[in-house]
């Protein structure tokens, strides 16, 4: 029995259906998108001024700027950077380079790695109160201050490692990745010319490999700049009158003030055109680093698809 | 076997070498002297080992995991897998160019200078001579002077194809192994290779893996013939393409399978 050709006048009921529920969840997500995006702009925007950007919180955190903020956030995040990119880099180039991929050991390193990722934030925090603060900061304390207490408090070092870690997770996976986006083909002709491994790896391997490294570090930076939980023990100040002056100093940071100024302000109605800045510094922070890693990956892009032909 | 080794530097001689990948023999075990500044073509249907042969040449084979040789290569009278020699330095005096153009996102020119640059070489003048001089003898000098520092990967592929044996000439090494070289390219740019490959046997070894019986029978002046892991007749080519010795040779180069 053929089928017959004649128009359908109505469409399949299954597809319908789909169509409209994907369409319903879209619209909502984006409605909740431009919600929150959109009151943040609007309540927010009023405020962003230079003085706000450049002056420190005055009278109880009801008037005055975010800078403290600023400039915490900024020197944890590099400080972070500085830490978790060469430990991360040289991680991954082990387990891709040079670890037998079926050995028990590479594969129990991955798992942990993997693991390490799916860690709640604020489990790192505490790690980072036991082993940084306490034990390192108080071991050093006790071998080279006699006991006083200089390292062995939270502060800015301790925030910035913990947070390394907590990052390294996103610097190893991305940096994999990238070094395994580069072609077999490279690494023979390169050994091939009687290249040893570690110039194959330097030379060849790791130029290209470097966009790739990059937007992994940028990913991990953006993570960090949001992330609160790990420093809450190991650095952030709820206020401080002057900028951290050496890695032992504590700081503030933009996560953790709008925190605070969300549930500590003696005077709610004054602080909630600041809290509404701050959101919006902290979401402008992490929009232009998500922005600029998808510019590199796509210039990277560009730059590796030349046809062979 | 009928090939005499004769004198000419670049010679190999292989005793008793056969490969394993995983406890599984691949191939071997051969025995075969490749006369030097001669083309040698390996031939054989797929999957005969005639790649893995050439591989084992220069020990590129050890790039694989799992993959184990026993057996003898002598460059020159010295054992390339003798206790001691490093595969890197192996790889310096038999070089290899690969089935696909491989060239580096780099230059033109650095694709060519990368070998003398791992090499330890340094002075600017010296390099800049060398990749004039590979590239005059790949016969790409003409089409490339005036780009050198444009990307490799804007040639076409007959071009990166020769690249890829500029890079290899510029080593100065002693044997160039070819894996199919021509096997992804145009015929005018395969004419261009086999062309090439005739000129290069008068300063080097070329040891050539192809699937082309013609091709085979153009540019060698001995042919290996492989079947299932073994090398089943060695002769000059002339003797291979006209009274083999062996039936199963006659009826491969005639089309009879493969």
């Amino acid at each position: 029995m053929s089928t017959s050709l004649k128009p359908r006048r109505w469409p399949r009921l299954g597809d319908v259906l789909l169509w409209l529920t994907t369409g319903a969840a879209t619209v909502i997500v984006l409605i909740l998108l431009v919600i929150i995006v959109g009151d943040v702009v609007r309540n927010g925007a009023r405020g962003l001024t230079l003085t706000f950007l450049t002056q420190a919180p005055k009278d109880g955190m009801t008037a005055g700027g975010i800078f403290p903020a600023i400039f915490g956030t900024v020197a944890l995040v590099l400080l972070m950077t500085l830490a978790a990119l060469p430990a991360g880099v040289a991680t991954a180039i082990y387990l891709h380079e040079y670890a037998r991929p079926d050995a028990l050991g590479t594969r129990i390193v991955r798992v942990a790695v993997n693991n390490l990722a799916g860690v709640p934030s604020i489990v790192f925090g505490l790690f980072g109160l036991g082993f940084f603060v306490q034990f390192l900061g108080g071991g050093i304390d006790k071998v080279f201050y006699g006991g006083a207490k200089v390292f062995g408090q939270p502060a800015l070092l301790w925030a910035a490692l913990t947070m390394a870690v907590l990052t390294l997770p996103v610097v190893i996976v991305a940096t994999e990745e990238a070094l395994s986006n580069v072609s077999g083909d490279v690494r023979l002709a390169s050994a091939a010319l009687g290249a040893t491994q570690f110039q194959t790896i330097t030379r060849v391997v790791l130029p290209q490999a470097v966009p790739g490294i990059l937007t992994g570090a940028i990913l991990a930076v953006s993570r960090g700049a949001g992330e609160v939980a790990p420093i809450l023990f190991t650095g952030a100040a709820y206020f401080l009158p002057k900028l951290p002056h050496s890695l032992h100093d504590q700081f503030m940071q933009l996560g953790y003030h709008v925190y605070v100024l969300a549930t500590q302000s003696p005077d709610v109605d004054a602080t909630k055109p600041l809290l509404y800045s701050t959101v919006l510094v902290l979401l402008l922070l992490t929009f232009a680093l998500n922005a600029s890693a998808i510019v590199v990956r796509s210039r990277m892009r560009q730059r590796f698809s030349k046809s062979h032909g | 076997m009928a090939v005499q080794s004769d004198s000419s530097p670049g010679s190999l001689d292989v005793k008793d070498l056969s490969v394993y990948y995983g406890g599984k023999r691949a191939m071997g075990p051969v025995t075969l002297s490749i006369p030097g500044r001669k083309v040698t073509a390996l031939i054989g249907p797929s999957g005969c080992g005639k790649s893995t042969f050439l591989r084992s040449l220069n020990r590129m084979n050890e790039m694989i995991p799992n993959c184990r040789v026993e057996g003898e290569v002598k460059l020159d009278g010295e054992a390339i897998y003798g206790s001691g020699v490093d595969a890197v330095t192996v790889r310096r005096r038999i070089g290899m160019v690969f089935q696909k153009s491989n060239p580096f996102p780099k230059s033109i020119f650095e694709n060519v200078a990368y070998g003398l640059r791992i090499g330890g070489m340094k002075d600017h003048g010296d390099i800049g001579n060398r990749v004039e001089s590979a590239l005059r003898h790949s016969a790409l000098w003409e089409e490339v002077k005036d780009r050198l520092q444009e990307s490799a990967l804007g040639l076409s592929g007959g071009q990166q194809q020769r690249l890829c044996i500029a890079r290899a000439l510029a080593v100065e090494p002693d044997v160039i192994l070819m894996d199919e070289p021509a096997s992804a390219l145009d015929p005018i740019a395969t004419a261009h290779i086999e062309e090439l490959i005739h000129e290069l046997a008068s300063d080097y070894t070329v040891v050539i893996v192809t699937h082309n019986m013609q091709q085979a029978a153009r540019v060698s002046h001995h042919t290996a013939f492989f079947y299932m892991g073994d090398l089943i007749e060695f002769d000059s080519t002339r003797v291979i393409f006209t009274k083999p010795s062996q039936s199963r040779t006659e009826d491969y180069i005639t089309g009879r399978f493969g």
